[in-house]
């Protein structure tokens, strides 16, 4: 962008036209590339044949009704929307405390902490689900309460997932808050509790809500590792689908998925209104 | 506005001392400035004064009540940061009205203190603005009147000064010692500017590693510095290092016989001369001086309202004097031959030796 800016400022020779349309045509092409799914799935979701072949032959917007009708899929998403936000609610309130530590805390091991909040993200989902899996029967052999396939469980699994985001995300907010704003609080007679409340939490805000909208994505779209943990009658969007695919190729798949494109896009959209969120991530 | 005592008061980071000792009385209404360079621990103290920073040892009362363990928020003091440190989310109103709100002050009552102290420091009308929709000195102002607003003990700059172009900083200055004067403030000002420190203070304390080098009035302390440290960081000085030599002569280790008035302790090894009580006349003049030196003129400086001139003495030793621009005044070309003269009490005798180098 910055060297075809450059260029644009004064005519050169006509290499540099050359070099500004490949520049500019590999630009279009990568991006057409990364958006070639969303705009087939779109696409797809509108077919009117019940087998998806091409060409299309016909268009309907049956499959989003069908869908709507499919007590799976309404029932995961439910699940879905449940789970997410729970797990979005636990973790900011792991997560806040975790980033106060994190940034402000002097104690040897910090960087390792650090470092551990975060790695859910390398973690397969697939291994992640494996262990916890593991780990609940365990528990539940030990202690009688049942966790797979309950709404806590899922719910404690999917903590892990929002956790990197919550303490990544409001850390980078928390190193911009000049502490000496804290103090000029607590000079004027704020309690550390009401400090927290009237001035740090308003200054981190676009950071809490960034992490809070990417918690809820990661949890929502969540596969690999839910799908150790969920059981009959309790199942996330994500798995019903899975679940439908193994029987029937239909566009009604094509539907749910563009409404959940859609929701998520909103999403990001609402939370760039409050920070932009190419300085945050 | 009550008095703020510091008893043996000190801070240590594990092995290291940040403030050692510091004993200190600021009276009430009084004005005083902690002066010193970077790391004296100047900021330490206001900080301990505010409660931000716990004290090893020691113990600080502000009125009759001993607040070394009471936390900032339950202090009553007002402190000005040197960031302004304003809360960006909230108006200028909301910022000046967040201590009133704290200490439970009725909205009724408030909003006429705070329009109040707006009107004070020359912001009324600017209540629903915005931090930064203000310039620099306008934020600066807002943190004077969000201080004042709550009618603090004592009343905490922290460089207050440092963020302003030099035009303003110099404008701010004397607003901050009107205001203070206006209202009776108890203040304790932090800074490492001598200019400002001598130009708003009723007393200085300057600093030095931790510990009090001298306090005093700003003429005491310029007139009469104790040490090589104050003499050397409060304007500017010559130095000679040299023996006592008799009743009122101090001999220099480069030969000249200083004569001094007044007395000097019997180790004194140091005197300091300030460049303004130097005179340069022409080789030929017999006016009746203490001390007059033959010397050869090295460097010329114009700095507008004075001329520096730096001098080679027959001795070998070199001299800063400093004359005022004035056409009466003769100024003498590199390389003439002229003669310094001085006063007998321009001769400052130093308590102590200059710092060896390390």
């Amino acid at each position: 962008m910055v060297a075809a800016q450059a260029i644009d400022r004064r005519p050169g020779p006509p290499t540099f036209a050359v070099g500004r349309f490949a520049y500019r045509l590999v630009v279009a092409l990568v991006f057409a590339f990364m958006l070639m799914p969303v705009v087939f799935v779109a696409w797809v979701s509108f077919f009117a044949n019940e087998i998806v072949t091409f060409p299309p032959q016909g268009y309907t917007l049956s499959w989003y009704t069908r869908a709507w009708a499919n007590r799976a899929f309404t029932d995961g998403f439910l699940t879905s929307i449940q789970v997410g936000l729970f797990s979005m609610v636990a973790g900011l309130i792991l997560g806040i405390p975790a980033s106060f530590a994190i940034v402000r805390g002097r104690f040897p091991g910090r960087e390792a902490l650090n470092a551990l909040m975060l790695s859910p993200l390398v973690v397969p989902g697939v291994v992640a689900g494996t262990a916890i899996y593991i780990y609940f029967v365990q528990l539940e052999i030990w202690t009688d309460v049942r966790f797979v396939a309950t709404l806590p469980g899922l719910v404690a699994a999917h903590v892990m997932l929002t956790i990197p985001w919550t303490v990544r995300l409001i850390s980078a907010s928390l190193v911009g808050v000049d502490r000496s704003i804290e103090e000029a609080a607590m000079n004027l007679g704020a309690t550390p509790l009401t400090t927290f409340l009237r001035i740090t939490l308003p200054m981190i805000r676009p950071g809490v809500v960034a992490a809070a909208i990417f918690s809820f994505i990661a949890s929502f779209t969540d596969l690999e590792m839910t799908l150790f943990l969920i059981g009959p009658g309790r199942s996330t969007l994500q798995i019903a689908l899975l679940q439908y695919l193994e029987w029937k190729f239909d566009p009604s798949v094509a539907a749910v998925s563009f409404v959940q494109v859609t929701i998520i896009g909103i999403g990001l959209l609402v939370t760039d209104r409050f920070v932009k969120l190419s300085k945050v991530v | 506005m009550s008095e703020v005592v510091l008893t043996r008061v000190s801070k240590h980071y594990g092995n290291v001392a940040a403030v050692r000792e510091f004993s200190f009385t600021v009276q009430q209404g009084e004005f005083v400035a902690l002066l010193g360079p970077s790391g004296c621990g100047k900021t330490t103290t206001l900080r301990m004064i505010a409660g931000f920073i716990p004290v090893t040892s020691g113990r600080i009362t502000i009125g009759t009540k001993d607040v070394t363990h009471v936390p900032p928020h339950r202090r009553n003091t007002g402190m000005v940061f040197q960031g302004y440190a304003l809360f960006p989310h909230m108006t200028v109103a909301q910022n000046v009205a967040f201590g009133l709100e704290m200490r439970k002050v009725p909205k009724a009552e408030a909003a006429p203190r705070v329009e109040e102290a707006l009107r004070l420091v020359r912001l009324e009308g600017y209540g629903e603005r915005y931090p930064r929709q203000l310039s620099g000195g306008q934020q600066q102002r807002v943190a004077l009147a969000r201080a004042l607003v709550v009618q603090p003990e004592v009343f905490l700059l922290d460089e207050p000064l440092s963020n302003l172009d030099a035009k303003l900083r110099h404008d701010v200055r004397i607003e901050i010692r009107q205001l203070q004067r206006k209202l009776g403030l108890t203040t304790v000002f932090v800074t490492h500017d001598q200019e400002e420190a001598l130009t708003v203070a009723d007393r200085l304390i300057v600093m030095n590693k931790g510990e009090i080098e001298q306090i005093g009035t700003p003429e005491e302390l310029y007139n009469r510095p104790r040490t090589h440290f104050v003499a050397d960081f409060l304007g500017k000085s010559n130095f000679f290092s040299g023996r006592l030599e008799g009743e009122g002569i101090f001999r220099t280790t480069g030969g000249t016989a200083l004569r001094f008035a007044g007395p000097a302790s019997a180790g004194a090894s140091l005197v300091a001369v300030r460049p303004e009580k130097l005179r340069l006349v022409p080789v030929d003049s017999t006016a009746e001086v203490a001390n007059t030196a033959r010397a050869r003129v090295e460097l010329v400086t114009f700095l507008g309202a004075i001329i520096e001139t730096i001098v080679r003495l027959e001795s070998g030793e070199t001299v800063t004097v400093h004359s005022q621009n004035q056409t009466i005044d003769r100024h003498y070309p590199v390389g003439s031959d002229v003669l310094v003269t001085w006063g007998a009490d321009a001769n400052l005798i130093l308590e102590e030796p200059a710092p060896q180098p390390a």
